[in-house]
């Protein structure tokens, strides 16, 4: 039962690095980026190719990851968001599912499809309390969970930049008015996401260590539907929405059943969404007059 | 030599020409307002001013400068600052960080002496000091959206209907602090739909129907001129 918890609590904790990237973006860009989950994967096979090819220390192909990570992430924005900045949200939607078939197919070519055995990246022993064993991964995902979590809380409260951010996600024109270069901000924002998607891909390899394309695309999927779930736009929802996500699966996986765990999943989002619609700490946004 | 000198300035929404060949000036400790109905291209004209829209033609001089084709973001550095219609504050920021926006582009150095500075203005602001400008009343966000604008030190700060949708009390409230503000030399464009309140205030005024400049006066002729009662003071 604890054992399950934490298990969740951990799964939870990637979905959440993950989700954070999605709700900043979309607080600030007001767009869906789905290409979100494939950086997980390049992240992942960038730390992979840096130890198992390169023969690198853990840390260093870490920070290697999180680096090309994060110039993708800047990149991406640059090529294919920045010229529709004023186009209808569909066709940012569809270039975004189009950057993520992109990345997945870039990365069959180069990867091809065969699954790699990705390299325990956590050299640390399990714990054991009792007769429970957690494992280190779990114990390292979730403490960099909540380093996360309050490294962005500190970065958007406290620094002249992480207010900007906010204002900028509250209303552009107002926030060009002050002097803040909103395309900037719009780029940092999307360099963050990709760097903390980055330490979400080597987390989840490290759980669970076979590195395909498609990797990314499942947690894409689910870390998207925590952002909903906990309140689009709000990184505390974000937060939340994650590890309630990881605790429901795990539970639904032990007790209820395997293959249905997902469906189960989607469906505590939708029971969500009925009940209150702009997710679980989502804000109603008022229009003044 | 004026401070701010617009001239021949054409903007376009798509198709419609919503400003035509405007021209006017603003000298150095001056009020200058802009009135008109609904529609006579008020709040284009400082937009365009401010960086926000393109327009076609024309140009803006602020000490000579031309900012046209600056983009929004640098034309606060220039020295010009907008409190915008609808006061747009950040609704989910705390009065301080609102407060800290306006100041984005300084350096930090003597934020605490400019927050004093505005806080002096309007005290009501320092009793809200932390909370999220949101809850504030609509003539505190006014108060909030001017003290904002007035952190960057600006060398002309542009209202945009200051006195919209407030209780006539807070109008004049609004308005003392206006003149207060001349009185310590800030140079002002205000644009207004309130046009009595505006006209006596203001050293010199322009009229706008349309998209152009129809009259122009000081504002006391304004005040007496008879199409001006006509069209705007209620007879």
């Amino acid at each position: 039962m604890l054992s399950y918890l934490i298990n969740g609590i951990s799964l939870g904790s990637v979905y959440a690095i993950i989700a954070l990237g999605y709700t900043m973006v979309y607080g600030i860009a007001k767009m869906l980026n789905f290409a979100h989950g494939d950086v997980i994967m390049i992240g992942g096979y960038m730390a992979f190719c840096s130890t198992s090819y390169l023969g690198w220390p853990v840390i260093p192909s870490v920070l290697f990851s999180i680096i090309v990570c994060t110039m993708l992430g800047i990149v991406i924005e640059r090529l294919a968001y920045k010229p529709l900045r004023d186009a209808s949200s569909l066709a940012v939607l569809i270039t975004a599912i189009g950057v993520s078939y992109f990345l997945q197919n870039a990365a069959l070519l180069i990867w091809s499809s065969n699954p790699k055995a990705f390299p325990n990246m956590v050299e640390l022993p399990n714990l054991v309390i009792g007769d429970i064993q957690i494992s280190s991964v779990a114990i390292v995902t979730i403490i960099a969970c909540i380093v996360i979590m309050i490294a962005l809380t500190m970065f958007t409260t406290k620094t002249k930049l992480g207010k900007a951010m906010r204002a900028v996600s509250e209303d552009k024109g107002a926030a060009q008015l002050m002097g803040i270069n909103v395309n900037a901000t719009i780029s940092m924002t999307f360099a963050i996401g990709s760097g903390l998607a980055a330490i979400a891909g080597v987390l989840l390899c490290s759980a669970y260590p076979t590195l395909m394309p498609t990797t990314g695309a499942m947690p894409g999927i689910k870390a998207f539907t925590a952002a909903v779930f906990g309140g689009i736009g709000s990184i505390p929802g974000a937060m939340l929405g994650g590890i309630l996500l990881g605790i429901i699966e795990i539970f639904a996986k032990a007790y209820i059943s395997t293959q249905l765990s997902d469906a189960i999943v989607f469906a505590v989002l939708i029971i969500v969404l009925i009940v209150k619609p702009t997710g679980l700490l989502g804000k109603k946004m008022a229009e003044k007059v | 030599m004026s401070l701010l000198n617009v001239s021949g300035l054409d903007v376009y929404y798509g198709s419609i020409h919503a400003i035509k060949d405007i021209s006017f000036e603003v000298n150095e400790g001056e009020i200058v307002t802009l009135i008109g109905a609904n529609g006579a291209g008020k709040s284009t004209t400082l937009n365009t001013i401010a960086g926000l829209l393109k327009p076609r033609k024309g140009s803006v001089l602020l000490n000579d400068k031309n900012l046209l084709g600056t983009p929004a973001h640098k034309i606060v550095k220039e020295g010009m600052a907008l409190c915008p219609e609808g006061r747009r504050i950040f609704q989910q920021l705390t009065v301080r960080e609102n407060l800290e926006m306006g100041a984005y582009t300084g350096d930090g150095t003597g934020l605490l002496e400019d927050l004093d500075m505005v806080t002096d203005l309007f005290p009501r602001l320092k009793e809200r000091y932390k909370q999220v400008a949101g809850t504030l009343s609509g003539g505190e966000q006014q108060m909030l959206a001017m003290g904002r604008a007035l952190m960057s030190h600006p060398k002309i700060l542009m209202l945009d209907e200051p006195s919209m949708g407030l209780a006539p009390i807070l109008v004049e409230q609004i308005f003392d602090i206006i003149q207060r503000l001349h009185s310590k030399g800030t140079t002002i464009l205000l644009v207004e739909q309130n046009a009595q309140m505006a006209l006596s205030v203001a050293d010199r005024g322009y009229v706008l129907e349309t998209g152009r400049i129809v009259t122009t006066g000081t504002g006391k002729e304004l005040l007496n001129n008879d199409s001006v009662r006509k069209a705007y003071l209620g007879g």
